[in-house]
């Protein structure tokens, strides 16, 4: 194996574990106007359970973005320049969403809490859309040059396979969150959180089984090769564990629940990326320009630093982001009173 | 303005943006991380209080500088990707060790710190703040790697077959002489920054009408604290500028330093320009203020040797990389140092007279109209903005008299831009700029709400004590909702 397939392979699981990470507090984001039925306290509760973690989730997605540049600079050139509207929007979205996590409690208005309430539901509802519709268009190839530049514009995304890729990370992530919530909430919002993970589960199982078998049927990179059947058997494990998600939800094992689906992402995430391989980043103009490990990587040196770098340090921060989650272990309660007019003082 | 000026203005208001909330960050982690020491270590109530206070400040400006950061990360291929393709190789290295080391330690400790007052140990508790004020050194240390890189190329090589600089020695890379001169200045930066800001809050608080005396007290302790961090950090300022300064007149980036003296034809000794009215073409200068031999010195250490002019560098560099021009804008250049020089030391000044006039205690009378205590509050208000703007001017400096290279030497700024079409681009500047601006008018008017409303009583922590009783879930307690 060469270091840049294992570069590939560490990009897949940067980009798996913030989608299982950040799915949930995108989840959370997507379900704040809907679970907490305009009730503040709820609305606080739903927040503080992602309050200590979603920056740290996020910085998943920062790390994959310098791994992609450094062990791979011709595949991050072409790929954000070419995404370059859907990551405007993106970007946004994901800086609107941060700043209301901070900022929503620093004001005791409900004009200005409302404001931010919209922001934090629209910061996780696009980028939540707009990943699947991304990583569709990567699996599925995008018109690439000679040069590695784009030729297509905004509406060349807009195809039916990546934006039932949306629809899945909507409805996947949604439940997440939901699951999420229903393990780490109580009383009401933990059962209004149990319900609606039963209800997004069956939009999940369809448009993720939809979606993952388009991929296997269309859009592998070498459907006889090894690779290409691990995609296959990695889609079937996804649609399982999704199930299984669903049904310990209705059997009240929220642990469970949680756990599976958090399998689903990361088993849908690493079929995608080995229907992918060996390309990183096809062209649907022709084979040849399609960018792939071997074209796109940095020289063996860099690669190998970074490869002892990843070594030393990925453990390290495995174990005290654990370690954070351990902290936070309890249920999130509301307050015996209300401590709105408190804080605002 | 075609795709490269476009892009060439969004990179720069993204990142002089993001370098407003950076410092105050930095710097400012360190001083509530110190006085949240002190707090465990002398329980003294003030030092609680000022913890809170500083806390709610140094956040509400974390939040900004976090998610302009994300920016900075992207941008490089949304807008830059030729640049990219050619130089990932060594400039993705830093970026994604940063991210690995430094980001993952920031944002998992600082959640810490946010919401485990009542779930860790006071030592433990502190300790988060430590870390992730560790993680922010950190991260500057990498992406001013990577900038010194860019500044001055070492331990790399151009393969013309791949089109791509390849990583020579790594090392090279992370202990850039540019890096080793540069660093130090960026981070004594940061912490004039963040002391001018606690110093400046200090003194308008301890000067506000009424005070009650206990606020006072706490202010009066911010105040020396701030004022202290902030002028040594000044003279930390002056003395890595002045190394950098003779780096890269003598060795890295002489036009650069040509181009902030607006020094044309090469002079031995050279003056230094202290001011300059009319023209900066070289000509016609209407007005202007010199000081004989100074640049000599400055640049060089020695009153009577040669510094290079504008005009000689130019040929030479046309003699050596081929025809076209290779200065960069002097009027931006000669401004920016002046002024980056000129408000640093202003907030120096400031913090100097700030402690000397509520030296022992006192508080300066509103005899004679007030007009003394008046300039103080001024000067209050004044001192936590003035180094935002010192530290914007610098980069302004340093990377517009880079020009016309986005890898000294190596890369024109011209050759890195992506191939976007100018709507594409034109959008995404509009988009971030009109963002920009209004989150800084959210950000400012939260800061002056927090700064206003003071010192709040604080109930003492319950260290820990959300943590005790074991299985998740368990009645009898409720942890407080901090969002």
């Amino acid at each position: 194996m060469h270091l840049s397939d294992l570069w590939f392979i560490a990009i897949a699981v940067l980009w798996a574990g913030y989608f299982v990470l950040e799915g949930f507090d995108f989840g959370v984001g997507i379900l704040l106007p809907f679970l907490s039925r305009g009730d503040e306290t709820s609305k606080r509760v739903m927040i503080n359970t992602i309050g200590p973690v979603w920056d740290g989730n996020e910085v998943w997605l920062l790390t994959a973005g310098g791994a992609t540049f450094a062990a791979f600079p011709a595949w991050y050139a072409a790929m954000f320049s070419a995404f370059y509207l859907p990551l405007l929007i993106i970007l946004v979205a994901l800086i609107i969403r941060g700043v209301a996590f901070e900022y929503r409690g620093k004001r005791d208005s409900d004009r200005w809490r409302r404001g931010w309430d919209a922001a934090i539901f629209t910061g996780s509802l696009l980028p939540a859309v707009l990943w699947g519709v991304a990583f569709g268009n990567i699996v599925r190839g995008i018109p690439l040059n000679a040069a590695g530049h784009f030729t297509g514009n905004f509406f060349t995304f807009l195809n039916p396979y990546a934006l039932l890729g949306g629809l899945t990370t909507l409805a996947l992530f949604t439940l997440h969150g939901a699951l999420f919530l229903a393990l780490k909430t109580t009383g009401e919002l933990r059962g209004r959180a149990n319900a609606v993970a039963s209800a997004v589960a069956v939009a999940a199982v369809v448009a993720g089984a939809g979606f993952l078998a388009w991929t296997g049927a269309a859009y592998r990179g070498s459907a006889a090769s090894g690779t290409g059947i691990a995609s296959v058997a990695l889609a079937a494990l996804a649609a399982l564990a999704l199930i299984g998600a669903a049904l310990a939800n209705r059997a009240g094992r929220e642990g469970v629940a949680f756990t599976a689906n958090a399998v689903a992402v990361l088993a849908a995430t690493a079929s995608l990326f080995t229907a992918l391989y060996p390309r990183v980043l096809p062209s649907t103009l022709s084979p040849a320009y399609s960018l792939t490990t071997a074209n796109a990587a940095s020289a063996a040196k860099t690669l190998a630093i970074m490869t002892v770098v990843a070594c030393v340090f990925l453990p390290l921060v495995l174990a005290y982001q654990a370690w954070t989650y351990w902290v936070f272990r309890k249920r999130v309660t509301a307050p015996p009173r209300p401590r709105a007019a408190e804080r605002a003082s | 303005m075609n795709v490269l000026e476009l892009s060439r203005w969004q990179f720069g208001i993204t990142t002089v943006y993001h370098f407003l909330f950076v410092p105050i960050t930095i710097g400012l982690g360190f001083l509530v991380a110190g006085f949240e020491t002190a707090w465990i270590r002398t329980g003294r109530e003030h030092w609680l209080r000022l913890t809170k206070f500083y806390g709610k400040l140094f956040l509400i400006n974390f939040a900004l500088g976090l998610v302009t950061g994300i920016v900075q990360e992207f941008q490089f291929g949304m807008n830059w990707s030729a640049y990219s393709r050619q130089v990932g190789n060594i400039f993705g290295a830093p970026l994604a060790i940063e991210a690995l080391l430094a980001f993952f330690l920031e944002s998992t400790f600082l959640g810490l710190w946010i919401f485990g007052w009542d779930r860790l140990s006071a030592r433990l508790h502190v300790a988060c703040l430590w870390i992730a004020a560790t993680g922010t050194l950190l991260s500057a240390y990498f992406i001013l790697t990577a900038n010194a890189w860019m500044q001055h190329p070492v331990g790399s090589t151009y393969n013309a077959k791949t089109r791509q600089d390849e990583l020579q020695s790594f090392v090279k890379v992370l202990f850039n002489p540019a890096q080793l001169a540069g660093f130090p200045h960026v981070i004594a930066g940061c912490f004039l920054t963040a002391g001018s800001l606690v110093a400046g809050v200090a003194l308008w608080q301890v000067l506000r009408p009424g005070i009650a005396g206990d606020h006072s007290i706490a202010f009066r302790h911010a105040l020396k604290a701030g004022a202290i961090t902030a002028i040594a950090a000044a003279v930390a300022v002056v003395i890595t500028g002045d190394t950098q300064g003779k780096l890269f007149t003598t060795q890295y980036q002489p036009m650069k330093m040509a181009a902030a003296e607006a020094l044309y034809h090469t002079s031995t000794p050279a003056p230094f320009s202290l001011l300059t009215i009319g023209s900066l073409n070289g000509s016609h200068p209407v007005f202007e203020i010199t000081l004989p031999r100074l640049l000599s010195f400055l640049a060089t250490g020695n009153w009577s040797s040669t510094v290079q002019g504008i005009d000689n560098l130019n040929q030479q560099y046309q003699a050596q990389f081929g025809p076209g021009s290779y200065i960069p804008y002097v009027p931006v250049i000669y401004w920016s140092f002046r002024l980056m020089i000129g408000l640093g030391l202003l907030a120096a000044l400031i913090a100097v007279v700030a402690l000397w006039a509520t030296r022992g205690g006192r508080t300066p009378s509103h005899g004679k109209r007030g007009l003394w205590r008046k300039t103080l509050i001024a000067g209050g208000i004044a001192l936590p903005l003035l180094p935002l703007l010192a530290n914007s001017f610098g980069w302004i400096m340093t990377e517009m008299g880079r020009q016309p290279w986005v890898v000294y030497g190596q890369l024109k700024t011209a050759a890195g831009v992506s191939a976007n079409s100018g709507g594409e681009v034109l959008t995404s500047l509009i988009v971030l700029t009109l963002l920009y601006g209004v989150l800084a008018v959210i950000e400012g008017g939260l800061m002056l709400k927090y700064i206003k409303a003071g010192l709040t009583s604080e109930p003492p922590p319950t260290y820990g004590a959300g943590d005790r009783g074991g299985g998740a879930g368990t009645a009898g307690e409720s942890p407080q909702l901090v969002y």
